[in-house]
């Protein structure tokens, strides 16, 4: 993964695309390297599915520069179709055409004639447990199915580079799980795969990511990273009235955020003033400001997750956007 | 080039799977063709006859009922009105009870003897073009024909009528052979123009554009099976207008089935252009029969082409209904060859070529 400059499959430079007035995407800068997971995550609206058009060409940047597996896009798009697959958002195979003639429409479509789209598409049917549902119309598929068949059709001319836009948004969490070993093992033949997600566990199983707000990249690199980077400490509060205390540290100084998670309160605190120990400092701090509102809480330090991390993030661009 | 031909199988592959499929669309391609040609074959007849027509007159004599039953033999008027005031007439034609009404004038026999003066009036409910056209046709042919034994000197003109291709005067002989145009049309132009919209709707069209398909691979593969279904139309329609209807092909099925295809191919790429220029289906549909219209009215189907003015002519001469309607009457009624008509098949061409390119062209890979 050292070989640094050829080993980045994508990279952009202050890519911006804006849909009249509004920005969607608002210069970003990637840099992905080859076999990895890169992972977008991001609220819905937030320029995740702009961002991958823009990769694959299928827009046109409004300002910006992108490479992609050493192409300039988007003027090179039509070579890069080649080497690259997309898994879009929605459904795109035809509901009114059965597996096997959906596969073989996109061999045939790839280049592969005859014995050589049956032959990759039977490889498919049997890595994707699609072979019993050859028959079946597209359109009659469950969820789960569908995305098997999808992500059949997308690596089907064994692309080295994989956009998924949202791959799971319609799927059980079994067939999720599913699916992403079935990702897990294209990344072992060395496709990269960039998948956007607003799964937390999703995004945490990826090798890296960037944390989408609003078209901006607030955060990116790898899930570790991102939640040792964090501020502050996250504290787990418990008392018996989670709702009052939520309340109180709402705003509170010190608090980034709090979240009433079950009967217990998910607090994210800042640095505290003095550096050597702040996790004790902090615990210290809420501790006094509950009390001061009569309420007995036990506050401890627990392990932050990607949660905490995308909350940080995206309210950091909030506050930096609101007119001072 | 190989890969090239490969993704075009694909795609008309693909096209014809769904459009089995697809019951509804499947039974339309037959059935309406069908329906259409029995119903326009049938309802259409440009002959008028048994017009509603009320008879008002003031003389009663002997000549004037003579000439009442003549006219009535014609089967071109219906004196289903007898009036007795000119008021209660143009209350019947207002009301649009009648097309046309006959007034003999009193003076009737008086005016029988002067040869420079009318004997009778016919008013006709000019508000309707081809009843307006019949009626004076009957006006200078059947009155002038009854009266020429009567009247002296004879004012009747000696020209006679030569009615070639279609010496009986039978509707279906003009109407048949411009259906098969205005049926295609109706099937031909919709079926791409909603082609290219329903795929960008389904989302198929974003998976298809990150695929090395070419513009024109997409365009032509939804051409091609529907110029297969517009023969098979054509064919249909000739069948039935020859068995059903008694209209024979008098020129080279060859070249008749030339012109269909050229004539579908037009059609088709029409509808790839409209599918370039729309967004959803909708559109797609209303904009296949703004285009619908004026080529069923100005390709000289329905009028005389000769009789439109100059710039309508001139806007005519883009359609492909007008030059297919000259090739098939052409070819089907007068033995037309390829040589007589060449320049109808090449406007054909020009048209359906161009309609692609600029399809193509419009077409771009992108979402944006």
């Amino acid at each position: 993964m050292n070989n640094g400059e050829r080993d980045i499959v994508i990279r952009t430079h202050g890519l911006t695309r804006k849909f009249g007035a509004a920005t969607a995407v608002d210069h970003i800068d990637l840099h992905v390297r080859r076999g990895e997971v890169y992972g977008f995550l991001g609220p819905n609206g937030s320029g995740k599915s702009t961002t991958i058009r823009l990769l694959c060409g299928l827009l046109l940047p409004t300002s910006g520069d992108i490479q992609v597996l050493g192409l300039n896009i988007p003027a090179q798009a039509e070579a890069l179709k080649k080497r690259m697959g997309y898994m879009t958002q929605k459904f795109s195979l035809y509901d009114d055409l059965s597996v096997g003639e959906n596969l073989i429409f996109v061999a045939n479509i790839h280049g592969l004639a005859n014995t050589h789209a049956r032959r990759r598409v039977d490889e498919l049917l049997e890595l994707y447990w699609l072979r019993e549902l050859r028959e079946q119309l597209a359109g009659t598929l469950s969820g789960g199915q569908r995305q098997r068949v999808a992500l059949a059709a997308a690596v089907l001319h064994k692309p080295e580079l994989l956009f998924l836009d949202e791959p799971t948004s319609a799927v059980d969490p079994q067939s999720r799980r599913d699916f992403w070993d079935s990702l897990f093992a294209l990344t072992e033949q060395g496709t990269t795969l960039l998948v956007s997600t607003h799964y937390m566990d999703e995004a945490e199983r990826c090798h890296r990511l960037a944390i989408l707000d609003r078209g901006r990249l607030v955060a990116d690199g790898s899930p570790r990273e991102l939640m040792d980077n964090l501020p502050g400490p996250v504290l787990l509060v418990e008392c018996a009235t989670p709702r009052a205390a939520q309340q109180v540290l709402h705003n509170a100084p010190g608090v980034l955020a709090a979240a009433q998670i079950g009967a217990s309160l998910r607090v994210l605190t800042t640095a505290s003033d003095t550096d050597a120990n702040n996790t004790s400092d902090n615990i210290e701090r809420i501790s006094q400001q509950l009390r001061a509102a009569n309420i007995d809480a036990k506050v401890a330090a627990i392990q932050p997750n990607l949660e905490d991390v995308f909350v940080v993030a995206t309210r950091k661009g909030a506050s930096s956007e609101r007119p001072s | 080039m190989r890969a090239s031909l490969l993704r075009l199988y694909a795609i008309v592959l693909k096209e014809l799977r769904q459009l089995h499929r697809d019951r509804l669309s499947f039974a339309m391609i037959v059935g309406m063709p069908v329906i259409q040609l029995l119903l326009f074959g049938f309802a259409i007849n440009l002959d008028v006859r048994n017009l509603d027509a009320a008879l008002l007159d003031n003389a009663q004599t002997n000549n004037s009922r003579e000439l009442v039953a003549q006219i009535g033999q014609a089967q071109v008027f219906n004196f289903r009105y007898q009036v007795a005031t000119e008021t209660e007439l143009n209350a019947l034609l207002r009301a649009g009870r009648i097309n046309a009404a006959l007034v003999i004038p009193g003076d009737f026999e008086r005016r029988l003897s002067q040869p420079n003066e009318p004997v009778v009036q016919l008013i006709v409910d000019g508000s309707d073009q081809s009843v307006q056209g019949a009626a004076r046709q009957l006006a200078s042919l059947q009155i002038t024909a009854l009266l020429r034994e009567r009247r002296t000197p004879a004012l009747v003109g000696q020209v006679s009528l030569a009615n070639y291709f279609n010496p009986e005067r039978r509707a279906p002989l003009n109407t048949v052979p411009g259906l098969i145009g205005v049926i295609l049309t109706m099937t031909m132009v919709m079926f791409t123009a909603i082609a290219l919209v329903r795929e960008r709707e389904h989302g198929n069209l974003e998976f298809l554009i990150t695929t090395p398909l070419s513009p024109l691979e997409l365009a032509l593969g939804k051409v091609i099976p529907f110029i297969g279904i517009g023969l098979i139309q054509t064919t249909l329609i000739l069948l039935m207008g020859y068995f059903i209807f008694d209209v024979p092909v008098h020129g080279s099925l060859f070249a008749l089935f030339i012109a269909a295809l050229l004539y579908i191919f037009a059609s088709l790429a029409l509808g790839i252009f409209i599918s370039t220029a729309v967004q959803t289906q909708f559109q797609a549909m209303q904009l296949s029969f703004f285009t619908f219209l004026p080529q069923i009215l100005l390709s000289g189907f329905m009028f005389p082409f000769a009789g439109m003015p100059k710039p309508a002519q001139w806007l005519a001469e883009i359609f492909p209904l007008t030059h297919f309607i000259r090739l098939v009457r052409g070819i089907m009624l007068r033995s037309a060859s390829f040589g007589d008509l060449w320049i109808e098949f090449v406007a054909l061409l020009a048209f359906a070529v161009a309609m692609l390119g600029v399809a193509v062209m419009r077409f771009h890979k992108r979402l944006d």
